[in-house]
């Protein structure tokens, strides 16, 4: 079959139009180009023979529309012949189609645009920020309740995501941690080693590793592992709106989806962290041992002298905070999730950054704070 | 092109989950041109049907043709040309929720034929009116928009390229009778002037009466008898005449005038 085309003439009885071929989408493309290119200048009238057209489709069918009207618009009398009948009846369905499309708001000057953006970004953060508070304060009441009436809690989703959240991410916490150790001991003793001082590679290992890398790097990971996984769980409930569904049925997603999650990482956080801090010891031990020549009993002696308790209860006092947050933030990332896929993806992605950078921000304010109070 | 040509073809086909068998030894044949209605209760394998048929679920035995080529041994190039002379309307709609309408349905305009903006903005905004969508619907996203509306905007979607065969899976559940009236009114004309072929899964006995050709029973896991209405009408098979004789079904045919309507259009 051909493509679509067609030819203008002038003759006798004045302009006339030969179409034939395929008028159909797969010609549309150049069809389009050909009739909008027509020189309506000097036509008076114009005849459409359209016989010889195969296939005339949706498109086809709306070029020739949009064509006639256009000319009709400039003045030409056009008229058709030849039209098969179920040409004619494409038309006509076609005809039924054309509505005005409605007007698109005119688009902003660039500078404008620019300054539009950052004041809706500064709203957004407003906006963000009463949303946390907002829900921090729901969470903290659900939590308050759940102390008071313990049967509130969905024991088995807790339990599943304690496994989850906890018991699934021992391999991966527990590889980073020793690895860290290991890179921690050995830098610090190729330093060390020029002072003649290598035996305090035990006090730099065990501080750092207790007070701040062990619950750091937990924190790290499961804001990735489990902080986007809550949001996305959450969200793609939200796309196919389960949990509106759950709300109809006299269920709380609070008491649902959210308290089980927060509480699963406020538990696991603590245990990942101690957790990683036996890995990271141990990482630190073995390369000293191997380095520095520093035997394991030598090494658990200079930590039994370097580090008090403080140390280690510093990095576990941070660690239930630190899981809270890192829930609060991956559920409400998830319960702001729109109705699109793409917003699944948007608000996770949101969680994990917001849910570090928090993480870093609390870090900091715990160090101001435990030096304030001297430990 | 012969008018009777089969444009579907299925023999044997047998399709399962694990262990349960959906279709058993099935066989359907769709001509070219026809609107075919496949009725059949809630779980009988409609859906599975049609989505084996654009091949998203491998049969476990059995052979299907489409424009006379067995899509299961089709080279990978050749398949997406197939896949391009169909449109495929999904139970629940299956819109791409982070596009606008208007960007759903220009997805394959864009893709496949590359047409330039202005023509695809115009394509778009005829397909949403055709299909009886609000014209400012374009601009929408799914997630705002009604159930029935989703299931226009699919069928838009499904239109994009008028193709000469449609799947439509229960194209009016959802939409109010006029709605669902004027689509059977658009299918028809479609059918008419491009000579479309229509392989529909519906329970809209109104949609059965008003524009199939043909009536497919989906049952026991075969096809138990093909049709027109009025063979339908005339089966002894006890879920059929449930089926088309039960209460709504009066109602929707009018029972004797129904009748007559039927031999008129035969
Ligand atoms: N992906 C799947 N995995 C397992 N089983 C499935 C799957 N899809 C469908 N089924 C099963 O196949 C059977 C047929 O399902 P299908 O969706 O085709 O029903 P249907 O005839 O379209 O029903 P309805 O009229 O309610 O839409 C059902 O029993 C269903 O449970
Ligand atoms: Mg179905």
């Amino acid at each position: 079959m051909a493509a679509g085309g067609f030819s203008t003439s002038q003759e006798r009885g004045g302009w006339v139009l030969r179409g034939g071929g395929r008028w159909d989408v797969e010609h549309s493309a150049a069809l389009d180009a050909a009739l909008r290119a027509l020189e309506p200048a000097g036509m008076r009238s114009l005849s459409f023979r359209l016989g010889e057209i195969e296939r005339l489709d949706t498109a086809g069918a709306w070029l020739l529309h949009r064509t006639l009207r256009q000319l009709a618009a400039a003045g030409i009398a056009c008229d058709l012949a030849e039209l098969r009948p179920e040409h004619q009846a494409m038309l006509e369905q076609v005809a039924i189609g054309d509505r005005p499309a409605p007007a698109v708001p005119e688009p902003l000057p660039p500078l404008l645009a620019v300054i539009a953006r950052l004041g809706r970004g500064a709203l957004d953060v407003r906006r963000e920020a009463e949303q946390l508070l907002g829900f921090f304060g729901a969470v903290s009441a659900g939590l308050l309740r759940t102390i008071v009436q313990p049967r509130r809690l969905r024991f088995t989703s807790f339990v599943f995501h304690l496994e989850r959240v906890g018991l699934n991410a021992l391999p991966i916490v527990g590889l980073i941690s020793f690895l860290i150790g290991v890179v921690l001991a050995y830098q610090g003793a190729v330093q060390l080693q020029r002072f003649g001082a290598q035996v305090f590679v035990v006090n730099l290992i065990g501080v750092s590793v207790l007070r701040e890398i062990g619950i750091l790097l937990t924190a790290i990971v499961v804001a990735g592992r489990s902080g986007s996984a809550f949001a996305a769980q959450i969200g793609s409930m939200m796309v196919h709106q389960e949990v509106d569904a759950m709300r109809t049925l006299g269920l709380d997603p609070m008491d649902m989806l959210v308290l089980p999650r927060i509480l699963a990482l406020v538990i696991a956080l603590p245990l990942l962290c101690f957790y990683a801090d036996l890995m990271g010891l141990l990482g630190g031990g073995m390369m000293a041992w191997l380095v520095l020549d520093i035997s394991p009993g030598l090494f658990i002696e200079r930590l039994n002298q370097s580090v008090t308790v403080w140390s280690f209860l510093v990095g576990m006092i941070k660690a239930p905070v630190f899981g809270f947050v890192i829930g609060l933030i991956g559920c409400l990332e998830g319960l702001r999730v729109g109705g699109s896929a793409e917003s699944v993806g948007r608000q996770t992605t949101r969680a994990v950054v917001a849910a570090i950078f928090l993480v870093i921000v609390l870090d900091a304010v715990f160090s101001i704070f435990f030096s304030l109070v001297g430990v | 092109m012969n008018a009777d040509a089969v444009i579907i073809r299925v023999r044997g086909l047998k399709t399962r989950f694990g262990r349960q068998v959906v279709h058993d030894d099935l066989d359907l044949d769709v001509r070219r041109g026809e609107v075919i209605g496949i009725v059949g209760g809630s779980g009988t394998g409609k859906s599975v049907l049609l989505r084996t048929i654009v091949g998203l679920n491998r049969p476990a035995a059995g052979r299907i043709e489409v424009f006379g080529q067995d899509l299961a041994v089709l080279p990978e190039a050749e398949r997406r040309r197939l896949e391009r002379r169909w449109g495929v309307l999904f139970q629940d709609g299956a819109l791409f929720s982070s596009l606008t309408v208007a960007q759903n349905i220009q997805v394959a305009l864009r893709e496949h034929l590359h047409l330039p903006q202005p023509l695809q903005d115009e394509i778009a905004s005829l397909k949403i009116v055709l299909v009886g969508l609000p014209a400012d619907a374009g601009g929408k996203f799914p997630s705002e928009l009604s159930g029935g509306m989703r299931k226009r905007a699919g069928l838009a979607r499904a239109l994009a390229l008028d193709p000469e065969l449609l799947f439509l899976d229960e194209p009016t559940a959802g939409l109010d009778p006029i709605g669902a009236a004027a689509f059977d009114q658009l299918i028809r004309r479609l059918q008419r002037s491009l000579n479309l072929t229509v392989f529909m899964v519906t329970h809209d006995l109104d949609s059965l009466h008003a524009i199939c050709d043909r009536i497919a029973v989906l049952a026991e896991r075969r096809v138990i008898v093909v049709g027109t209405m009025r063979d339908m009408l005339a089966h002894p098979h006890p879920w059929i005449r449930e089926y088309f004789h039960g209460p709504r079904a009066r109602a929707a045919l009018g029972a004797p005038a129904g009748l007559a309507a039927v031999d008129d259009r035969s």
